[in-house]
């Protein structure tokens, strides 16, 4: 594969996502574009229902049947895979860009002895020729996540929720890919299981130069293992920035609520914020600003018109009025708020 | 029992809990004897004022959520105590303590309407098929409180205090019409409806989003403060109970290890498990580099486990002494600050 250093690995340009159900459709994912350079990761943030596992989907192609994929583009490595075939997206899916589903539970066939579902996943994608070689890669995987290769010709029951974690991660990088997409990887494990997956995934992230993009709901998780973050709600991606400038000082009134929400154990102990209202229905999503009905900041402009982008860098938001007054698309009279 | 539990009896108290175990037995087969027995709960003493919450912490398997279930008497202590000190206006309430073993049959009736649980999942913790009002009533048509007339008003007025307002519009929804949030508001109305004075919450907050979360967080907090309730928060999140709970007990392997006021625990842990859970927690500020856990190996089901400290495999501070000794006592290592460790 050639090598050009400053092509992104993953450029997502005005991904727009709608479900057919019987009540309408629902517009789960509206352009969306990001871009991951080699080596970064990225966490998508935001309440259930705001589209982050809709975008994984997308990415990997596993899209359910009521799916329609309105427009946008998916480069990996230059390529679209949207317009693929589904035979041509099997070169792509787990051996370019691959996931650690939320429920390792059910990753794993409970029939089969975990290191031969491994072996498999090695074989069927070819990257491997032979039997015994790809038990030595699987081998090598197991120690990479942290698991015993002993523990291969164990079978799923015999794993702990922590071991079952590593070893669906171990899966997904069993065909060296140049994504990972972790939907809530560490969700369903207690903080000090999550703490060691966290810091291994991030080790390996490093030493292979991968990029992983990290799905939560989490955003402590978030602030720990992603260079960049961004934040979603109702089907939009409304910040996007390096994540320490996110958390320091976001742009976006619903970064700024979801932030100050989240209880933290240290420091002063400070009243949480409450975002009153609850997230808009996607068949029928409010005209300008789809956060509008729950911000406080909230002029008639933003029920009218959709929120133009404001951006300090490679940090931006789409607001009418973000919480840095100089950026204001409103101009001085927005400023002296 | 070397000691008795989290100091002298409170004059006050609502709940005490003495010695409290559970243990299951783990069956190989239905005609053989037990293979062990779990320790799930170990002598586990604290008390509970009025009015009072208390945060339970631990990982998964630790023996919190059981703790709460003996509490609301959904399973019967193996040995151990529970009595229960109910406001003497609680109605048929017999003033002086009551011990949770007598409760039987028509005790329970009127046991139920002092004690109350609000499950994790809002989801299944509901019937599909009846009405927001339905649900609600329930308690009081099982107390046998109020006619229908009656039930409605004070449904209606319930509603409203979570929060589901106008409450008409709620009473005949169903549950699949509602949110994550708005059912936790119902299952939370349930429990009050009839006015308990003692509320075992089993993460009632684990399933929901954060702007859902922090509502239903100071929508308990207001009531506990209005309404005088008492409750154990049940929770793995020790974020959360910072913010819902007056005191913090943290279980390790069906053990109490350390128990004291929320911010003297979270800025003072003595136990090297409570050291190693709250260090373990992330941090929401990308500047700040956390440490990884002072801790070693995985958790262990404790089958009949060594009668030496549960904490003892893991433990980075583990001596000898601590090896060749029963389980340590629970002692006062500061004023309102019990901790369970030798080493401390």
């Amino acid at each position: 594969m050639a090598v050009v250093t400053n092509e992104p690995v993953l450029k997502v340009a005005g991904l727009t996502l709608h479900y057919l159900t019987r009540q309408g459709e629902v517009k789960a994912v509206r352009e969306v574009s990001f871009e991951l350079a080699r080596g970064q990761s990225l966490g998508l943030v935001g309440e259930s229902g705001c589209g982050k596992t809709s975008i994984a989907n997308c990415l990997m192609r596993l899209l359910p049947d009521n799916a329609r994929l309105v427009a946008g583009q998916v480069f990996l490595d230059g390529q679209d895979l949207l317009p693929l075939s589904e035979e041509e997206i099997r070169r792509f899916r787990w051996r370019r860009i691959a996931m650690v589903f939320q429920a390792a539970m059910n990753s794993l066939d409970p029939v089969y002895k975990v290191g031969q579902q491994v072996v498999e996943a090695i074989e069927t994608h070819g990257v491997e020729t032979t039997v015994a070689a790809a038990r030595e890669r699987v081998a090598r995987l197991f120690r990479l996540v942290g698991l015993a290769p002993q523990l291969m010709e164990r079978y799923p029951h015999e794993f702990s929720g922590g071991m079952r974690q590593r070893a669906v991660i171990a899966m997904a990088l069993s065909c060296d890919p140049a994504v990972i997409i972790a939907d809530e990887p560490t969700t369903a494990l207690d903080v000090i299981v999550q703490d060691r997956i966290l810091r291994e995934l991030k080790t390996i992230q490093q030493e292979l130069q991968m990029c992983i993009i990290y799905i939560s709901h989490d955003i402590a998780v978030v602030a720990e293992v992603t260079d960049r973050v961004g934040v979603m709600y109702a089907g939009n991606l409304v910040e996007l920035g390096d994540t320490a400038e996110v958390f320091r000082a976001p742009l976006h009134p619903y970064t700024a609520a979801l932030l100050s929400s989240f209880p933290r154990i240290s420091g002063e102990k400070r009243p949480l914020a409450t975002l009153s209202g609850e997230p808009p229905n996607l068949i029928d999503p409010p005209p300008g600003c789809p956060f509008h009905p729950r911000c406080p900041h909230a002029t008639a402009v933003c029920r009218e018109e959709p929120p133009p982008l404001v951006s300090r860098g490679s940090h931006w938001a789409a607001c009418w009025h973000p919480l840095d007054a100089t950026l204001s698309p409103m101009g001085q009279a927005d400023a002296s708020r | 029992m070397e000691n008795s539990g989290q100091g002298p009896a409170r004059r006050d108290y609502l709940v005490a809990v003495e010695g409290l175990t559970k243990h299951f037995p783990v069956t190989r087969s239905l005609f053989r004897k037990p293979a062990g027995f779990v320790h799930a709960v170990d002598d586990v003493s604290f008390q509970l004022e009025r009015g009072e919450s208390l945060g339970l912490v631990g990982e998964s398997g630790c023996g919190k959520t059981t703790v709460g279930k003996l509490l609301v008497k959904l399973l019967e202590p193996t040995a151990g105590g529970i009595s229960f000190h109910f406001p003497d206006s609680a109605a048929g309430g017999a003033a002086g303590p009551v011990d949770a073993a007598a409760i039987k049959g028509r005790q329970m009736r009127a046991f139920r309407r002092q004690v109350q649980m609000i499950f994790q999942d809002p989801y299944e913790s509901m019937t599909p098929r009846r009405t927001i009002y339905d649900t609600i009533a329930e308690p009081l048509a099982v107390q046998g409180i109020g006619d229908v007339l009656d039930r409605v008003g004070r449904v209606t007025d319930i509603l409203t205090l979570v929060g589901l307002t106008p409450a008409a519009t709620f009473l005949f929804r169903h549950p699949h019409e509602l949110s994550g949030g708005q059912r936790q508001r119902v299952a939370i109305a349930r429990a009050l409806v009839i006015g308990p004075s003692f509320v075992v919450a089993d993460e009632p907050t684990s399933m929901l989003d954060v702007s859902s979360r922090t509502g239903i967080m100071s929508l308990m907090q207001e009531l506990a403060g209005n309404l005088g309730i008492a409750y154990l928060y049940v929770t793995h999140d020790l974020a959360v109970a910072r913010y819902m709970c007056h005191r913090i007990a943290v279980m390790y392997l069906g053990k109490i290890v350390e128990l004291a006021e929320t911010e003297e625990l979270l800025g003072n842990p003595l136990h090297p498990y409570t050291r190693a859970l709250l260090s373990a927690v992330p941090v929401a500020d990308p500047d700040y580099r956390r440490e990884p856990p002072d801790i070693r190996g995985d958790v262990t089901a404790p089958v009949d486990p060594p009668p030496r400290c549960r904490f003892y495999d893991r433990c980075p501070r583990a001596t000898t002494f601590c090896r060749d000794n029963p389980h340590p006592p629970t002692e006062e290592k500061a004023p309102g600050h019990w901790v369970a460790c030798y080493e401390v």
